[in-house]
């Protein structure tokens, strides 16, 4: 059965939410069911942020998840909060140039990806959470490479689409580790 | 056919409305409910409509009542403590019969309370949070699909039956996204609205809007009148869903984004052999009776689920009339209720 | 016969609660005049309060919606921004106005809402039984200020015309008073313009009426006439307070 649970968590400006955005837009363009549940509130400035989404090829129960098949972490506090929710064997993403701590579970796939490094490395920071869906992609097949690249024609505003090659090339180095 | 998009709850509320021919939306910020506000800051001009930014909810409610005294389709939104607010224009429109929809993303309450998802404003809703004997028509949308549906049906119903249509729903729902499928056109109802202040251009009487009738004898039969048009509503408009009910052992019943927490219950009872139901009210008022009395022979017990202390379970418990047992189990303050706390009152239910 | 006096085409025929005295049947037949001189009646949507005045929508023979306290000018924004084409007026007492629908009167007047707004300023609550309004003046007696508004309990007077010409949205803003003769016909002039101003689309106008309550001020109508001679002028200048040079 298809059906994906991810948590995405780290601060705010990481670009968390929009990497959620994309993965329930690329999975609507797959044609499964999706859902994306964002934290909101004042933790959104500069605090933690987290978005649940759910790629499915049945309908979707609860958009909200206190169990997920794959984990993406920014920082130190959502490796500390989120590490439990993993389901056993799920994967789990790190940005290892931000987060120090390994996780404690030994029942999960877990990859480090420099992924704040890299990105500054290539030349745009902003771009460090692509990285990390290139490997969520990778390890899950929670949706296609094809499809990210059209989602990001349709989130993004005209006067990004310039940006969206190298998007497509950091998301490609990230799926390529 | 129709258009497929993925969008926030909040935004398909105002897309909806404006798809329903809601050309006036008056509101005031507050979190988690205010993509609405920004929505149709950005579409009403460009629909030839209008968008105002009040000086607080009790003005909104107001400028709502005037809008809809000129027999518009017209819209307010808010989150509880707003909805406080406006609690005197709601008795007042209710009095007045006017026709309008007011929507409540409930956060946790009470007081400034906090801003997460909560389902604490039921009473208000469906007893009344204003003064006098008067009802709305609540209706609970648990996905973003039913967002839209309900949207565009609490126009409908508001219109038929002149009085104050609600959608209920939380901060769940207001924030999340989901794909929804657009109609092309909208079922829309034109209800006979010849009792609007629009003026008289010398042709007719003058209308009068009033929710004001100092003569206890008068004020009796105006009420009489409510009271019949809430009949024919609790005859007519009960909506509900029942899910895998029909071998259930035991049923829970819960509304909104709870209900679809619900469902995840009911697959994780399911590996473990426990045969679970849901009964979801989609009108909480009027509240589904006609659902219970379709399922009552069936479940060793009901178990309400609600984020909040276990206020709609109270008309759970009227409609089941003491036939099985009810239970509850419930979390507060924004807090969301967990499939494995759900899970352990199931169990402990089984065990008794 | 030619007729000289009638009742206007806008006040509906039928006697009035008022006591005796009170000047709010004066200011009805001053909006009903005018309604009828310019030939708005059909087009006009009034707006009632909370007060004395609750229920004058029985009087006006325009349509006529009855607003919660102090509301009006927030259910005539709804009104005006549903039927721009439409005339809007609200009809508000010194406590509706002043005390309960401060915010909903200060920010209709900011926003230059193309309304028109009659305000009874009789410096007391008439209906709830002489109780101190927002406008009542110092050492007056009121059932709350048994012993005289004194300014260290109660406050100040509000004067709505100057706090409301601070503001850049109103058009048009005019202090008129209904002690004599004379002032009537000053005030109808104002009511007129008012409308007009409204008809013109400049925006926001109001007209404050210095009015009696014989009832509640315990005199005789002609004593309480003369109270505002003698004691409400002087607090309550009277004047253009927006718009003086507004041509319409």
């Amino acid at each position: 059965m298809f059906l994906h649970e991810v948590i995405i968590a780290g601060f705010g400006g990481q670009g968390i939410l929009s990497a959620g955005r994309l993965i329930a837009y690329a999975g609507m363009l797959d044609g499964r069911e999706v859902s994306f549940f964002p934290s909101y509130g004042p933790e959104m400035r500069g605090g933690t942020a987290n978005c649940m989404v759910v790629v499915s090829e049945d309908p979707i129960a609860s958009p909200v998840l206190n169990r997920c098949s794959a984990l993406i972490v920014m920082n130190n506090p959502s490796m500390e909060k989120f590490e439990r929710y993993l389901k056993k064997d799920g994967v789990l993403i790190a940005d290892s140039s931000l987060v120090k701590r390994e996780p404690t579970r030994t029942d999960i796939r877990y990859f480090g990806l420099p992924a704040t490094l890299m990105a500054t490395d290539a030349g745009n920071k902003a771009f460090s959470n692509i990285y990390l869906m290139g490997k969520l992609i990778k390890e899950t097949g929670i949706i296609t490479p094809e499809s990210f690249e059209k989602a990001l024609y349709g989130v993004l505003p005209q006067s990004k689409h310039h940006l969206i090659p190298q998007e497509m090339e950091a998301l490609r180095a990230g799926m390529a580790i | 056919m129709g258009e497929k998009l993925l969008m926030k709850g909040n935004e398909v509320i105002a897309e909806a409305a404006i798809r329903a021919g809601c050309r006036h939306y008056f509101g005031y910020p507050i979190t988690p409910q205010t993509e609405i506000a920004h929505y149709m800051a950005k579409k009403m001009p460009k629909v030839g409509g209008v968008f105002l930014q009040a000086e607080s909810e009790v003005a909104a409610i107001n400028m709502v009542y005037g809008a809809a005294s000129a027999g518009k389709r017209v819209m307010t939104s808010s989150s509880s403590p707003g909805i406080s607010l406006k609690q005197e224009g709601i008795s007042y429109a209710s009095g007045a019969q006017l026709p309008a929809v007011v929507v409540n993303i409930m956060r946790g309450g009470p007081g400034l309370g906090g801003i997460q998802p909560s389902q604490s404003d039921y009473f208000q809703a469906t007893k009344g949070g204003g003064h006098g004997d008067y009802r709305m028509i609540v209706l609970a949308p648990s996905s973003v699909q039913e967002m839209y549906e309900l949207t565009v049906d609490a126009f409908n119903l508001a219109d038929t039956y002149r009085m104050l249509a609600m959608i209920l729903g939380d901060g769940i729902l207001g924030q999340m996204m989901e794909v929804v499928n657009f109609r092309d056109e909208e079922p829309i109802v034109q209800a006979d609205k010849s009792w609007a202040t629009t003026g008289h251009g010398m042709k007719r009487e003058h209308n009068v809007i009033t929710s004001i009738h100092l003569d206890p004898a008068v004020l009796e039969q105006w009420n009489k009148g409510l009271q019949e048009k809430y009949r024919v509503i609790a005859e007519k408009e009960q909506r509900y869903e029942l899910y895998r009910c029909e071998d259930a052992e035991i049923i829970i019943v819960a509304y909104g984004s709870v209900a679809r927490i619900a469902k995840n219950v009911i697959k994780v009872a399911e590996e473990e052999g426990i045969k679970v139901g849901l009964l979801r009210p989609i009108t909480l008022w009027p509240f589904p009776t006609k659902a219970f009395e379709q399922v009552i022979d069936k479940p060793r017990a009901f178990l309400t689920v609600e984020m909040s202390s276990g206020q709609m379970l109270e008309d759970v418990m009227l409609a089941v009339g003491g036939r099985k047992p009810v239970y509850f189990t419930g979390r507060m303050g924004g807090m969301i209720p967990q499939v494995d706390d759900i899970m352990a009152k199931i169990r402990e239910i089984r065990a008794n | 016969m030619a007729v000289v006096f009638d009742r206007p085409h806008a006040l509906v025929d039928i006697p009035m609660h008022y006591c005796p005295g009170c000047t709010h049947g004066i200011a009805h037949r001053l909006v009903a005049e005018a309604l009828d001189e310019l030939g708005i009646e059909g087009k006009t949507v009034g707006i009632s309060s909370v007060g004395c005045s609750y229920n004058n929508y029985f009087y006006f023979n325009c349509d006529m919606i009855q607003a919660p306290h102090g509301r009006a000018p927030a259910v005539a924004t709804g009104v005006k921004r549903s039927l721009p084409d439409n005339i809007v007026f609200t009809y508000q007492g010194d406590g509706d106005l002043a005390a309960i629908g401060t915010a909903e009167i200060v920010h209709a007047a900011a926003r230059g809402e193309n309304i028109t707004v009659i305000f009874i300023n009789n410096t007391i609550y008439g209906m709830t039984s002489g109780q101190m309004a927002p406008t009542t003046l110092l050492s007056q007696v009121t059932t709350t200020t048994p012993y005289g508004r004194d300014p260290k309990e109660h406050g100040f007077p509000i004067r709505v015309c100057e706090m409301l010409a601070t503001l850049s949205g109103p058009a048009y803003i005019e202090r008129v008073s209904l002690h004599d003769i004379k002032h009537i016909k000053k005030a109808k002039e104002a009511v007129k313009k008012a409308f007009k101003v409204q008809i013109a689309g400049k925006g926001f106008s109001l007209v404050e009426m210095l009015s009696t309550c014989p009832t509640n001020w315990g005199m005789t109508p002609l004593e309480a006439l003369d109270r505002i001679k003698n004691e409400m002028l002087e607090y309550y200048p009277l004047g253009v307070y927006a718009g003086k040079d507004l041509e319409v």
